[in-house]
């Protein structure tokens, strides 16, 4: 009994270490804003400070280069969505006709898939540079737009989803009722497929609004940052953290976090919205051993 | 790499009849497979060439590799990531898998889901938020947990900077934004066990230790090793956090820390493509030797199951 006990504890223990460890930052960041400069550093840090506050750091953020982070937040919008959409294109019928119908090659491209798949992205950006760099095209929204298109998981999600989900007979039934390709695609399975396209949706949308490294090199100019290249901006402009370059802005630690907080806000209500969607999408896939 | 093909292809005879889709397979695929070119397979292909050869193109055999080996600034930058990866890696699959055994077990469902979600929430915080929050949090003089820092010794940002602390840092970060994603997904593979399964166990006199490690881990290892292979992938690429670390630091962190970044300053302060092609070809080989292990060792991709 003693023993069980004590296993009971310590399971106890960690779990609400974990939890602090999780939520401790979050919920600092939350409050940041709700205190000067200075505040942050005398007050106790979990205590709130006024709205005030928080209007005062608005103002001072979407001053700061005439509101360039409106800019920077339709741009990641634009870059997210756009290749989202490109995304969505692309990787739905290829993983598709991946899983149900046969042609020559799709075993090739079914490995090829998976080894791009593990292959770590960012060693690829550098020659990606050289190779937009050629076409002409850095420094467009097309050398954002197109590389966040392209999406392996995402096809090997959907590959995976309709081999196991979406039984061959069904496709053969439609095609001797004398349906085209197109048709059973569009009318059987596209509606099955739901799910996976949530799921796809999700992690590209996710990955392309906190992607940092393409945007990073490849546009030059401020107007053209996403959030995510902006907040690198802010931070050198932080006189907590650069007091050299920073000096004389007004860009202080709670302008920074309120920054962070609306860099973060679309993705933070997808999750709210899609955790249990994404977890049912997520294990469809891997029920049938 | 076709040992990542799980049959070899059987002699099926001849059994292309229109009866499988046709024409319409390549052209469904046709999309993805334009892009894959342009940016998996051409960009392979061009940091291959670039390694192999110098600004004139002239094909100089493995002179960039030996000429990047020899730069004072390598060696220490794979040492570097290497930590990193290993506390990362021992972190994130000791840790979820423990948490949702833990999760799943004997306990309330109400907490269980509740513990989940907060667990989650710093998921969203990923890239360059997650490090933003993290300076204020190694921060002595704003963070939350400064007696704790100080308790262990450190008074200002400088000391928790310190050289050898950085891989630590950093892989607290990636647990911190990765870890309750992959909880909540192996607690949902663990969902997917049979009741009567581990009734069966309970039967045969198993604790709910000793279901969990002959019962409920082996039957979620496919889930364990996917999870491996992309925080593998992923803790490789390691470039954003210790260059924003070292922008926020006033250059107390190494400018070239990752590997990751050694290639960026090499491409981009130096001009010198081959080089940085050749430490991105390094990164890439290990990545996929890596991933290629664990899954040739553990079955995951399945690509054909006919």
């Amino acid at each position: 009994m003693t023993r069980r006990a004590v296993t009971f504890l310590v399971v106890g223990l960690v779990l609400a270490l974990l939890l602090v460890f999780f939520v401790l930052p979050a919920l600092w960041l939350l409050l940041a804003p709700t205190k000067t400069a200075s505040e942050l550093v005398s007050d106790s840090p979990l205590a709130f400070g006024s709205f005030g506050n928080v209007v005062r750091a608005w103002q001072h953020l979407t001053g700061f280069e005439n509101g360039v982070l409106f800019t920077w937040l339709r741009n990641s919008a634009v870059y997210s969505i756009g290749a989202l959409i490109l995304t969505l294109v692309t990787s739905i019928p290829a993983g598709y006709a991946l899983a149900l119908t046969k042609f020559r090659g799709r075993k090739l491209l079914l490995t090829v898939t998976l080894i791009v798949m593990i292959m770590p992205s960012a060693a690829l950006v550098l020659p990606i540079f050289l190779e937009l760099n050629l076409a002409g095209l850095v420094g467009t929204v097309w050398s954002i737009i197109l590389p966040f298109s392209f999406y392996p998981f995402g096809v090997y999600l959907v590959y995976i989803y309709f081999a196991t989900s979406l039984p061959r007979d069904l496709l053969s039934a439609a095609r001797l009722d004398g349906a085209t390709e197109w048709q059973i695609f569009a009318r059987v399975g596209l509606p099955l497929a739901k799910p996976v396209v949530g799921l796809v949706a999700f992690f590209s949308f996710v990955g392309n609004w906190n992607n940092f490294f393409l945007p990073y090199l490849v546009l030059p100019g401020s107007d053209q940052f996403p959030i995510q290249v902006g907040l690198n901006q802010l931070l050198s402009s932080t006189p907590s953290f650069n007091p050299v370059a920073g000096a004389g802005l007004d860009i202080t630690s709670p302008e920074l976090a309120l920054a962070v907080i609306i860099a973060i806000l679309p993705v933070l209500v997808l999750f709210l919205f899609s955790q249990r969607t994404l977890v049912s999408g997520m294990l469809a896939g891997s029920t049938k051993e | 790499m076709t040992t990542l093909v799980a049959a070899p292809d059987r002699p099926r005879g001849r059994r292309r009849r229109s009866g499988e889709g046709g024409f319409s397979g390549p052209l469904f695929v046709s999309g993805y497979v334009i892009l894959l070119l342009a940016f998996g397979v051409l960009p392979t292909l061009y940091a291959v060439y670039l390694a192999f050869t110098n600004v004139r193109g002239q094909f100089t055999g493995i002179n960039q590799f030996t000429r990047v080996f020899q730069d004072f600034r390598f060696g220490p930058a794979f040492v570097n990531i290497v930590a990193y990866l290993v506390i990362w890696l021992v972190l994130i699959v000791v840790l979820t898998v423990a948490v949702a055994v833990v999760l799943r077990g004997r306990m309330p469902a109400r907490l269980s889901t509740t513990l989940r979600f907060l667990y989650y929430i710093p998921g969203a915080l990923a890239g360059v938020a997650s490090i933003l929050v993290w300076l204020f949090m190694l921060d002595p003089s704003v963070s939350p947990v400064n007696w704790l820092l100080k308790a262990l010794g450190f008074g200002t940002f400088a000391q928790v900077l310190a050289p050898g602390h950085l891989s630590l840092i950093f892989a607290l970060i990636a647990f911190w934004t990765g870890a309750g994603g992959w909880i909540v997904v192996m607690y949902g593979a663990l969902d997917n066990i049979s009741t009567e399964v581990l009734e069966a166990a309970r039967i045969d006199g198993a604790g709910p230790w000793r279901t969990a490690i002959h019962i409920q881990i082996p039957m979620i290892r496919k889930w364990i090793v996917y999870m491996a292979i992309l925080a593998f992938a992923a803790g490789t690429q390691l470039f954003v956090e210790p260059q924003l670390l070292q922008t926020a630091s006033l250059g107390r962190v190494s400018p070239t820390w990752s590997p990751n970044q050694l290639a960026y300053v090499y491409a981009f302060q130096r001009g010198d493509f081959n080089g940085a092609a050749a430490i991105s070809l390094v990164l890439l080989v290990l990545g996929l030797i890596v991933a290629g292990l664990l899954v040739t060792r553990s079955g995951l991709f399945k690509v054909d199951e006919q």
